[in-house]
């Protein structure tokens, strides 16, 4: 059976009620592991009760955390302070600079764009091509999509079609996520790939990208983060005692 | 000989708070797909509603073949019946409504 996930479930804090709504509703939808961002300052108390909430739900549930770095020093400070601490590294690209730099950076493990400032989008070519060289993928949220309306909403189905196009051209992963933040934003994942059609991406496509592209990623970090991990390619089986 | 018209069943969940009527449904998934994709795309998915359980809130509509995705999309995209927020979950998709009630019951 295919494992759904969604990496970009915006769970309140402060609301409890609504944290176990949201998070009920995903397993209820049938997704099995969801990403949730944290603050980069969270307290270990906060990820207990998440994961507590997580297993009751019968969902597995990975860290995430959402840079919005002004500049590309900036973002270069934060993924040294900020990376080992969480599962999965969103960089949300403010402008070109930062865009390019988190694009190269094999730390970065999603790329997102404002969904409501087109001039804020800057997924062309030369990003993709910087993206498919390193590990980063193309991160699309499909709850702003739902709430924009009339021209707003035109506007973003145009450069999110472009910007796939872009993506499939030069094999940069896509990654579907629902960065719902109440449950009438919520879907299955069927339903998000039906609606990945009104940007020519195709179905099988559309489920790659909610199943298998965030598996992946989740799979390579958690390795990555395991005390088992040496190096790329290189990792420890079993240790051998000296003998005296 | 070759059916001019191979229809689609969609059974659908609604998630919400509040209840509506029959005509609220049919109008705002005909106002989904018209939003979309226009009074030609409208045109072209034959959507019906077939089923309203108001108790709960179990919808079936059928649609051509051809259009499901149109359809399908259109659903998808509703987060609102009369400025209530509400979702539309297709729960399954069937060619005969004897299939679908199958799909359901299982």
């Amino acid at each position: 059976m295919t494992k759904f996930i969604d990496l970009h479930l915006c769970v309140p804090f402060k609301d409890v009620e609504q944290q176990r709504k949201l998070i009920f509703n995903a397993s209820e939808l049938g997704y099995s592991l969801v990403g949730i961002p944290l603050p980069p300052n969270v307290s270990s108390d906060v990820v207990e009760n998440l994961h507590k909430l997580c297993n009751e739900a019968g969902l597995n549930f990975v860290t995430r955390i959402d840079l919005a770095p002004r500049t590309p020093r900036e973002l270069l400070e934060d993924l040294r302070r900020l990376r080992r601490k969480f599962e999965i590294v969103s960089v949300l690209c403010g402008s070109k600079p930062v865009a390019r730099q988190a694009a190269k950076d094999r730390r970065v493990d999603l790329l997102s764009f404002s969904a409501t400032k087109p001039r804020y989008r800057f997924f062309d070519r030369a990003e993709a091509e910087l993206a498919s060289k390193s590990l980063a993928s193309f991160e699309i949220d499909l709850a702003p999509f739902l709430s924009l309306e009339s021209f707003s909403r035109t506007r973003l189905i145009t450069s999110l079609r472009k910007e796939l196009n872009i993506a499939r051209s030069f094999q940069v992963p896509i990654v579907i996520s629902s960065g719902a933040t109440k449950e009438f934003l919520l879907r299955k994942p069927h339903d998000y790939a039906a609606l990945m059609f009104l940007f020519d991406l195709d179905s099988p496509l559309a489920l790659n990208a909610l199943s298998k592209a965030p598996l992946a990623i989740v799979n390579r970090n958690r390795q990555k983060l395991s005390s088992e991990f040496v190096a790329p390619g290189l990792r420890v089986v079993r240790m051998v005692k000296d003998d005296p | 000989m070759i059916r001019q018209l191979r229809p689609r069943y969609l059974a659908i969940q609604i998630s919400s708070d509040a209840s509506f009527e029959e005509e609220d449904v049919k109008e705002v998934v005909w106002d989904a797909v018209l939003q979309l994709f226009g009074e030609y795309g409208a045109s072209k998915t034959g959507l019906f509603l077939i089923d309203y359980d108001k108790k709960k809130k179990q919808v079936v509509f059928r649609c051509s073949h051809n259009a499901l995705s149109i359809v399908h999309a259109s659903i998808a995209s509703i987060t609102k019946i009369r400025s209530k927020p509400a979702a539309f979950h297709v729960s399954k998709i069937s060619g005969t409504l004897k299939a679908l009630g199958k799909k359901r019951a299982a």
